[in-house]
């Protein structure tokens, strides 16, 4: 007898394709009745909806600074207000010819701000670097030699103030959130009360009050003769009420370390604060990036709160740039449009920028 | 026989008020001895060895390990803790740092021992448990022999006098058993002063010089392994042998 020869059966194509876009729709918008019956009606709803804001914000719109064009019948959004404006937007009740400074302070920290995230920045002389960086934002901003003229705190504002506002309150308030975390789980009785004190009382009431009282109370409370620049006390409000908020986060993050992980780091001799710092932080805080950067987040957006105040940041400015004006006074819309595609631009980048530091903490997980 | 390194003298500890998990301990260990505890669970097998590098604090009794007694005195301590490695049933490897940075992070940070120095030294502690091929891996990355044997090689980077095993292969797979007990009963060959809580019941007649029986906070019954196993006096561990024994 002889042996079998081996016929190997050729390869054939899947019957049914799970590859390519004509695959995609039919698995992931048709897939069974109910999905299909939903990409239906939302489909209608954008049919309904996109070409109507399209021929207002596109085909109808007004594009130039001209604002009788923009008042006659049929015609849709009014760009020109944009075009008119935006140097009041951006840059508030900042000095219009000395607009340049705050423009140049505001690119070299944002250029900072962009290379502190990359990996290459993550060295020892970043904070002396940062804090040349803010050396010069400050000089630039106040003036008052070389020839460039004093500029008050209070004419500061628009986008520079929400950039420098939310910046430093997050560098001052991460660290503090950090101590603060730790004090929550100390030993120490007083030192865990001062604490859960501080945490409770500034998250008992909002933002507004903490800015409202680092305003106009806080003054009455100083030696007479002794005052404090208000954009300074509204930096150290912002920064206490967002180092509440981020501690709790971290304290979740501390609370869910295993107890073996502090036990093996004390039979190795680690000190307190080695562990923390080594074993306990590193940890805790790879594990809370997606809050941290969500209170980051929340954050960049409440600086337009200290418009109460009068410190004219982005949103501010974007009031002071039309309520003044009744010639466009009408064109709020547009105006509101235009800073939200900015504050999107920057919250957007935080939240991409946030999952890859996800990846970078997260190496040691990836099997 | 020389001076005992570990000294228990009517030791008792507590948790909460009423929960009574060591009563009267009393047991001196000599340098190099090789002690196995045995016992059910909740007899305060690892109660007993953690008060060693005081991961648990008694309330009663003394407790001096190389002629430093364990007291609220940190120093005394930090001193303790220096001389003692631990190994754990989980491991309790850091996840976030290599195998290599694992084992040199006490000698860095605590010894202060130059980075160069620490690598090589825990390079040769990788070698001795067989996984220097591993050094640049997450302990994530390894299996669960592989990682308690990282845990193993880091507890000896402190150069100890005594290694303490809390149940050290409880939590593997059976086929991962053998090469954790195989790199202990090397190190039993080398002279140091270890104390294993284990059920492996094969290790203690092995390599034990010493084999102790706990139930309810109490040390019942100690023995050589030979005479433990074969001929236990106390009704109590001979219940519990023929349980853990008798298939």
């Amino acid at each position: 007898m002889t042996a079998k020869t081996f016929e190997p059966i050729s390869a054939r194509q899947a019957p049914v394709s799970t590859e390519g876009p004509i695959a995609w729709v039919r698995i992931n918008l048709f897939g069974d009745i109910t999905t299909g019956l939903m990409t239906l009606i939302v489909l209608a709803g954008l049919l309904l909806v996109l070409p109507q804001f399209f021929s207002w914000a596109v085909f109808r719109a007004a594009w130039l600074p001209d604002y009788d064009a923009c008042r006659v019948d049929g015609v849709g959004a009014c760009w020109g207000v944009v075009a008119e404006k935006y140097r009041i937007i951006i840059f508030g009740r900042y000095p219009y010819e000395d607009q340049w400074r705050p423009l140049l302070a505001t690119s070299v920290m944002l250029a900072m701000l962009v290379g502190s995230c990359t990996r290459a920045f993550w060295k020892a002389w970043l904070i002396p670097a940062w804090i040349v960086v803010l050396a010069f934002f400050f000089a630039v901003m106040y003036g008052g030699f070389a020839g460039l003229e004093k500029v008050e705190t209070d004419r500061w504002g628009g986008l520079p103030l929400t950039i420098m506002l939310s910046t430093l309150s997050m560098m001052m308030a991460f660290p503090i959130a950090m101590v603060i975390a730790l004090g929550r789980r100390s030993s120490l009785p007083a030192i865990r009360t001062a604490c859960t004190i501080y945490v409770e009382l500034i998250r008992g009431v909002p933002l507004i009050s903490v800015l409202f009282m680092a305003s106009f109370m806080f003054p009455l409370f100083m030696p007479a003769g002794v005052s404090i620049d208000v954009l300074v006390r509204v930096i150290i409000g912002i920064t206490l009420f967002a180092a509440a908020y981020m501690a709790e986060v971290i304290r979740g993050g501390l609370q869910a370390i295993p107890k073996g992980q502090i036990e093996a780091a004390a039979t190795l001799g680690l000190s307190y604060w080695q562990t923390q710092y080594k074993i306990v932080l590193p940890q805790a805080l790879a594990m809370v990036v997606p809050s941290i950067m969500n209170n980051f987040i929340s954050l960049f957006k409440d600086t337009s709160l200290v418009t109460i105040v009068s410190l004219y940041e982005l949103t501010g400015a974007l009031g002071l740039a039309l309520n003044s004006d009744a010639n466009w006074r009408p064109f709020k819309i547009e105006g509101y449009l235009f800073i939200a595609l900015i504050y999107f631009a920057f919250c957007f980048s935080m939240s991409r920028y946030s999952i890859w530091v996800e990846k970078q903490v997260n190496k040691g997980k990836a099997r | 026989m020389a001076e005992p390194i570990i000294v228990f003298d009517k030791l008792n500890k507590w948790y909460g008020n009423n929960f009574h998990v060591l009563r009267d301990i009393d047991l001196s260990v000599a340098q190099g001895e090789r002690i196995v505890i045995c016992g059910p669970s909740g007899s305060g097998k690892s109660t007993l060895i953690r008060c060693i590098n005081r991961l648990e604090e008694h309330q009663e009794g003394r407790l001096v390990v190389d002629g430093v007694e364990l007291t609220d005195d940190v120093k005394a301590v930090d001193d303790v803790r220096k001389k003692v490695g631990m190994v754990f049933q989980q491991f309790n490897l850091f996840p976030h740092l290599t195998v290599l940075e694992n084992l040199t992070l006490s000698p860095m940070w605590v010894g202060k021992m130059p980075k160069k120095e620490a690598d090589a030294k825990a390079m040769a502690q990788l070698e001795r448990v067989r996984i220097a091929e591993q050094a640049g891996k997450y302990p994530l990355q390894l299996s669960g022999g592989q990682q308690q044997r990282v845990a193993i090689a880091r507890a000896l980077c402190l150069t100890p006098k005594i290694m303490l095993f809390d149940e050290p292969t409880s939590a593997l797979d059976p086929e991962m058993i053998k090469e954790v007990l195989d790199v202990m009963v090397e190190m039993a060959d080398q002279g140091i002063t270890m104390l294993c809580v284990t059920h492996e019941m094969g290790f203690a007649k092995a390599v034990a010089d010493r084999v102790i029986f706990m139930d309810q906070g109490q040390i019942v019954e100690q023995n050589n392994p030979h005479d433990f196993f074969n001929n236990p006096q106390n009704e109590r561990s001979k219940d519990f042998l023929s349980k853990i024994l008798g298939h």
